[in-house]
């Protein structure tokens, strides 16, 4: 039935500062990220990669989208770059001081107006977000199926279904859900392709800006007035002060050191759930 | 503001989300119970779990033991297995009509993924992965710690006005709770209405590693991109000395190892006693998995590895010559 049907698929994109570049200015209790440089958030690289995959083998199309300011149109003409046929830029000054509550709820507003997706891809969480909830909200937000933490995405054209291997803890599934449906994607889970910077510099790389107007958005469900929770303050992260004791002289002789400095952790005791250690066996 | 399912003024009691694998809870579910009943008694409100699953009557009465009040349990054959759909309808349901002012879940990839989806739902705040949880003394709100940035940075989060105040909250933060031979909690069964086709998830595999849980690891020998995939000498030691082997995320993604034993911000936050770590730069990533520790040992061969920055015994070494020395060593102390 399905056998024309070729997916359109909506990328989902976030350009966060570099994470080393961002200070707390612990007299304001602020976050200095305005000097920070910026990259695509790690993950989102990957959700674009299996995009492009699934549509060099389904054929359709890939379009990418992001929620942020005027400046992550540069990032998203890399992304059109990379491959991605059309890019969308959700951007007002209505969206800013947005939570994951209005973020996935803009976003979904987005991806609806893009009219007919079949697949949403998101990265598994993001770097200065780090909640790895917007992909399930977008999900609930359009009442798609959801799968998080995947990796090993295929279309299954026949039954128009998305299969992937989704993490859990301590081991992992294999599942499907009926398409339409919201993928969150793990970092480093392929090996994203480079920009082909012929692309970047030949046609002309459009970008659609789309306003809350445009989307046609209650001003009061999205941005700061959309949002459910508030930053009551930032903090450094508490670092443990640790002795930092060079151990010297030869191999032999830093291990002797290292096991007359560590023989109290090295006595033997039974775990206090009581089972031995398991053994670790390679990973195939 | 995007109005919530219901008010402040409804809203009362501490939740937790009991999450079970067959029949058996998660360290976190235990945890959450520990750390509830202290909120709860400092909010003079009671503790309830939520227990969804298909026989789950054993994991209740733990749970019971661990401190809560009231434990709600759901049964039904199609909650065996963890789907985001099954679990979003149940749980939603039973917030939506009994209203709990906060409603904490484990930040496993399952707690997440539920969690993130049933905000939504309910209209509310989801503080995402905290490391800490306390009340505001003024208004007794929720407050959440959140590590972002890789590590470097924490906000406090709270939610005003939305209820339920939701928060995910890392695994092996909080100490699991004494379990006390006469509890005084009550179980309450819910009926639940679910119909296969309302389960959009079809689970084609399952696979689960028993036994192997890096949270509760009194010693642990972790080994990144220096072992070059070789982790013989760091499972001899760990053998030797009682310890689990972890790895950091490289090690993971090239193959060297299964995730199950990634430590740091994606992986397990771990708390042994001593973590030997041989080959790891030492990124925040990774730091925030081993930051507990009691002792922390770094073998690296760059003497600028960031990784010595947190270690208590430094060594500036080629991790392959220092291992079989240190095991032959720790031999020769077992036997001596
Ligand atoms: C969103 C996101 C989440 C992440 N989550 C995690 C996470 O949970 N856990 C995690 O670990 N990482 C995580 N990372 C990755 C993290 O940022 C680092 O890239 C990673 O921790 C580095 O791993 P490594 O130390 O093994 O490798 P490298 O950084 O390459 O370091 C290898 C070290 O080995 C040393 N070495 C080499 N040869 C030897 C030798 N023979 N003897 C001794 N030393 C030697 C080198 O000097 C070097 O310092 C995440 C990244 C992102 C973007
Ligand atoms: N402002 C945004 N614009 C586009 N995508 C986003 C945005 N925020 C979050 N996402 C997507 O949601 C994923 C998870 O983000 P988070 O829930 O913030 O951890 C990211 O990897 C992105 O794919």
């Amino acid at each position: 039935m399905n056998a024309m049907r070729t997916p359109h698929i909506a990328v989902c994109l976030k350009v966060v500062p570099r994470p080393e570049e961002v200070k707390v200015n612990l007299e304001t209790r602020t976050l200095d990220r305005a000097n920070a440089r910026q990259q695509f958030n790690p993950p989102d690289v990957n959700a674009l990669e299996f995009a492009l995959a699934l549509r060099e083998k389904h054929v359709g199309r890939v379009s990418v989208l992001s929620m942020g300011p005027p400046f992550f149109a540069e990032y998203l003409k890399l992304a059109l770059a990379v491959g991605a046929d059309t890019a969308y830029l959700l951007s007002d000054r209505a969206f800013g001081g947005a939570d994951t509550l209005p973020t996935s709820y803009t976003l979904a507003r987005g991806i609806a107006k893009l009219g007919d997706c079949d697949l949403v891809v998101c990265g598994e969480e993001s770097s200065d977000g780090a909640t790895a909830q917007v992909p399930p909200g977008i999900a609930e937000w359009l009442g798609m199926a959801q799968v998080t933490y995947g990796s090993d995405l295929e279309i299954l054209p026949e039954r128009w279904r998305l299969k992937a291997r989704r993490e859990l803890k301590g081991g992992h599934e294999v599942i499907t859900v009926p398409l339409p449906a919201v993928v969150s994607v793990r970092v480093g889970a392929n090996e994203p392709r480079f920009i082909d910077f012929a692309r970047l510099t030949g046609e002309p790389l459009g970008v659609t800006v789309w306003s809350a107007a445009d989307l046609g958005v209650d001003p009061a469900m999205v941005g700061l007035s959309g949002s459910a929770t508030v930053v009551a303050g930032v903090d450094r992260a508490e670092t443990v002060e640790r002795r930092r004791e060079l151990l010297t002289g030869t191999p032999e002789e830093k291990a002797r050191t290292l096991v007359e400095r560590i023989a109290v952790y090295l006595a033997r005791g039974t775990r206090p759930d009581g089972a031995a250690a398991s053994s670790p066996a390679a990973h195939a | 503001m995007i109005p919530p399912s219901y008010t402040k003024a409804e809203a009362s009691g501490i939740w937790v989300f009991l999450e079970q694998e067959s029949g058996r809870l998660e360290g976190v579910a235990l945890e959450l119970l520990g750390r509830g009943r202290q909120l709860a008694n400092e909010a003079e409100t009671l503790l309830s779990g939520v227990l969804l699953g298909s026989d789950v009557e054993a994991a209740a009465q733990v749970a019971l033991a661990a401190g809560a009040d009231r434990v709600i349990v759901a049964e039904h054959p199609a909650l065996a297995v963890y789907t985001t759909d099954a679990y979003t309808k149940v749980v939603g349901e039973i917030v939506v009509e009994r209203r709990p002012d906060i409603f904490l879940l484990g930040a496993t990839p399952n707690g997440r993924d539920l969690a993130g989806r049933l905000a939504v739902r309910l209209r509310t705040g989801l503080t995402a992965d905290c490391t800490g949880l306390e009340l505001e003394a003024e208004t007794g709100l929720l407050l959440g710690r959140v590590t972002g940035f890789g590590g470097g940075v924490v906000a406090i989060i709270k939610c005003p006005e939305h209820r339920p105040q939701m928060a995910t909250v890392r695994p092996g933060i909080f100490a699991p709770p004494e379990l006390t031979a006469k509890p005084w909690g009550l179980i309450e069964r819910v009926p639940v209405r679910l119909s296969r086709h309302e389960i959009r998830t079809e689970v084609v595999e399952r696979a689960l590693h028993e036994g192997l849980d890096l949270t509760k690891a009194e010693r642990i020998v972790a080994g990144g991109r220096g072992t070059h995939g070789d982790f013989g000498p760091l499972r001899e030691l760990a053998a030797l000395i009682g310890a689990e082997v972890g790895a950091t995320r490289v090690a993971v993604d090239e193959g060297w190892i299964e995730r199950e034993r990634q430590i740091g911000q994606t992986g397990y936050v771990t708390r042994p006693k001593l973590a030997v770590v041989c080959g790891v730069s030492g990124a925040m990533h990774f730091t925030v998995g081993v930051e507990a520790a009691e002792c922390v040992v770094a073998i690296n061969s760059d003497e600028e590895a960031p990784i010595f920055e947190q270690a208590d015994y430094v060594i500036v070494d080629d991790l392959f010559s220092v291992l079989p020395s240190l095991i032959k060593q720790v031999r020769a102390l077992e036997s001596g």
